[in-house]
């Protein structure tokens, strides 16, 4: 059953691009001396939004050398009560200027305008104002008194949530009196550019924060630059592995998040509706661009068909299309080579002898789109349960006991999140208690707070980001 | 009269809970700090590396599982043993290091005195680095350290027995098991150590101790996939190092680097007891 709905799309005019970027280094934008540029484009239309700098060797010398500068100078030698003001500052200009920054997040990166608006922007200001608070309070952080921030941190982001990655990024090294390189997503790089005018417009002492935009060289040529004290990488496992291996030997300290292959377990006696509620979330929240994703769907057998079948009538209710749609449920993928690798593994699930499935769903025809997708028949032997697909791809298992439970959970090297769904509290508990994962969600999914730590267990990666334990990642413990 | 003559010790391993010889049948020759003659110490191999990680793997099933409370007091019950091979610690430690009878008892004191502060630890880590998440909606939300698994560690090679316990104390408070390979040169009071780690009520395969050359086993302990972290203690060779970290990145291991210039006498704060835990957090809807 299908509603006919209006169109509802919020207003492109909050928002002004640019026809081409500099690179914000010193708090100014300039030209890269690489003298290269790339384009940027909306994955919804396949409009080229605006030429992007691609940030060469030269420029990263350039933006480590002004982060030094802030942090032996102005920024390193400040108060942490005025570190702090300087952060409450960017909170209100982030909340000031979120339409805009919701309607631009959108347009670089595809996803629906009700997540970006309720979700991304409302966790970004939080996250600001969170570690805002904790810039003059660190002696009571837990890291001994007067802890000592690391110096210049390099951190490299994703597109899936381009500014709130930021966030997490930049909110903690700046309260714990760090400077930072940051280089964003090469297919997302506007709000990370708006955020450096952010920037300006708070007066933040040049250097503080430096953006450089470019690709996988730009990142690995920020990560590996001598001047840098500490590197911070939110992506693939693949290249976490090789910034792991690159920073070997080196003084530098390491986070990283990861990906993801969570288990989203479902007991026979959980709410069915809430929890129907809570795998579409799971998995089709942000197209399934969620390190986090609830991509493995656990039912016990007992209501395995009646819970496929609730799921696949919500599922051919879910709206797919124009991001910019206030309606919208599941907006684009984000770029051409995603969409790729998506379609790659999902194939692999129809050789592999899974069940493929998707409610009838109607593709624009230009842009980069995948219909919601589940696979059941499948088996811990699939690539598609084992291997991180990063988009609206569920794999649907069974399980007869919670100790199989555990146990399928459990069979990954990945340990990033988990959900679990039942009535009885203790089960939760004791489920909680045998996930060998970072985050574990009870008859919920993919919530996120400030003030609640984030992060991975084995191949997902370490260290943490929010939260009181999200301040090690920037701190040097006084003994 | 004539002297007794003593009777010998056969140096061994300590692999979950047992004392083997080396597999591979080697020894090597242990000399004291005046390079007189002292033992010849079982040389571990590769492949008794890897059998000590199944070990460790066991017995973090066990460690991991007991209660704080419980690992608490197995661990004091170690340094109440440690207390009464006081003698033969400080004779060992003398033995190994050359140091003045004074110097050595300073050392054996200090290294039972941190063993009882880390049997403290274990039921306060949880709230000392765990905390209830005040989240902006209407949720319960909090975090707890758990142990990360197995941890490979190399000891300290200059403090046989207070760098040892330095390192493997904060491992197994947190709930870990470790594989840690003794100081090459020194590893007597480290055996000695694993005989009082045999009658404390410590689960088999908690603490396994290898004699040998690290340069040989970590490259396998760094790579190899049942290892979660590694503790590069000490490890002195910056070559060794940095190889066995690029090796901890395929499996992306966590890695605390070595240690230079440790005064192993100083508070030694939280940093090594954060090194080998994992932040967990769980959510859950409030309501009625």
């Amino acid at each position: 059953m299908a509603f006919e709905y209006a169109p509802a799309p919020e207003s492109r005019s909050v928002v002004t691009i640019a026809s081409s970027y500099g690179l914000f280094i010193n708090g100014e934008f300039v030209d890269a001396k690489s003298g290269t540029m790339f384009k940027t484009i909306n994955p919804a239309t396949e409009e080229v939004l605006a030429d992007i700098s691609d940030a060469g060797a030269e420029d990263v010398d350039r933006a480590v050398a002004a982060a030094r500068k802030a942090y032996t100078g102005a920024w390193g030698s400040m108060s942490g009560r005025d570190r702090s003001k300087y952060l409450f500052r960017i909170a209100r200009l982030i909340q000031e200027r979120s339409r805009e920054l919701a309607v631009l997040e959108t347009l670089d990166n595809g996803k629906p305008i009700r997540e970006s608006r309720d979700v991304d922007i409302p966790l970004v200001a939080g996250h600001f104002f969170y570690h805002a608070g904790w810039a003059d309070k660190l002696d009571y952080a837990g890291y001994g008194a007067n802890p000592r921030s690391l110096g210049v941190a390099a951190q490299v982001i994703p597109w899936n949530f381009p500014l709130l990655m930021l966030a997490w990024k930049i909110a903690p090294a700046l309260a714990c009196g760090n400077t930072v390189v940051l280089k964003p997503a090469e297919t997302t790089p506007l709000t990370a550019l708006a955020f450096a005018e952010i920037c300006q417009q708070a007066d933040l002492p040049p250097g503080v924060v430096n953006i450089l935009t470019g690709a996988g060289d730009t990142g690995r040529l920020l990560v590996e630059h001598p001047g840098v004290d500490k590197v911070a990488f939110t992506g693939s496992t693949e290249v976490g592995k090789a910034i792991q291996r690159a920073i070997a030997g080196t003084s530098k300290s390491l986070t990283l998040e990861l990906g993801g292959k969570a288990a989203n377990i479902v007991f026979d006696d959980a709410p069915l509706d809430e929890a129907v509620e809570g795998i579409v979330n799971g998995i089709f929240f942000n197209q399934g661009h969620v390190c986090c994703a609830g991509s493995r769907l656990l039912l016990q057998e007992s209501i395995a068909e009646e819970a496929m079948e609730a799921l696949k009538r919500r599922l051919g209710t879910l709206r797919l299309g124009d991001p910019l749609d206030k309606n919208t449920d599941i907006g684009a993928i984000n770029s051409a080579e995603q969409l790729a690798r998506i379609h790659a593994l999902a194939d692999s699930g129809d050789e592999e002898g899974a069940e493929r499935w998707s409610p009838p769903c109607e593709l624009p025809d230009t842009g980069f789109w995948f219909a919601p997708t589940v696979f059941t028949g499948v088996t811990q032997a699939h690539r598609i349960a084992r291997e991180e697909i990063f988009g609206p791809v569920l794999s649907v298992l069974t399980f007869r006991t919670p100790e199989e439970a555990i146990e399928k959970a459990n069979n990954t090297p990945y340990g990033l999140s988990a959900g679990v769904w039942t009535e009885k509290g203790s089960r939760i508990l004791w489920m909680a208690d045998r996930l060998r994962a970072g985050v574990v969600w009870g008859n919920t999914f993919n919530r996120f707070d400030p003030t609640s730590p984030f992060g991975g267990y084995k191949e997902s990666g370490f260290g943490r980001e929010g939260g009181r334990q999200g301040l090690g990642a920037y701190l040097k413990e006084q003994s | 009269m004539t002297d007794r003559v003593d009777v010998r010790k056969t140096f061994k391993l300590f692999v979950g809970g047992a004392f083997p010889r080396s597999e591979s049948g080697r020894t090597y020759e242990v000399t004291g700090a005046d390079g007189g003659f002292l033992a010849n110490a079982a040389k571990a191999s590769r492949k008794d590396a890897r059998d000590a990680v199944i070990a460790a793997r066991k017995g973090f099933a066990a460690w991991s599982s007991a209660t704080a409370y419980n690992r608490g007091q197995v661990l004091y019950r170690v340094a109440e043993v440690m207390e009464g091979r006081r003698a033969q610690f400080v004779s060992d430690v003398r033995d190994a290091e050359g140091l003045s009878k004074s110097a050595a008892v300073a050392q054996v004191d200090a290294a039972i005195d941190r063993w009882v502060w880390y049997a403290g630890w274990t039921d306060k880590v949880t709230q000392v680095l765990g905390s209830a998440n005040p989240v902006a909606g209407p949720y319960f939300d909090f975090s707890v350290p758990e142990p990360t698994g197995v941890v490979a560690a190399v000891a300290p090679q200059d403090s046989s027995l207070l760098g040892l316990v330095s390192v493997l104390g904060p491992i197994v408070a947190t709930g870990n098991a470790v594989v840690v390979i003794a100081s090459t040169d020194r590893p007597i009071p480290a055996i000695t150590l694993s005989e009082v780690l045999a009658t404390s009520d410590v689960p088999g395969g908690t603490i396994n101790i290898l004699t040998g050359d690290p340069n040989e086993m970590m490259p396998w302990l760094a790579s190899h996939a049942d290892v979660n972290a590694l503790d590069l203690a000490g490890v002195s060779d910056a070559a060794l190092a940095t190889s066995l970290e690029q090796e901890a990145a395929d499996t992306v291991k966590r890695v605390r680097r070595a240690t230079t210039d440790a005064d192993w006498f100083a508070d030694p704060g939280l940093s090594r007891l954060r090194a080998f835990v994992e932040t967990k957090t769980v959510w859950h809807p409030l309501g009625v």
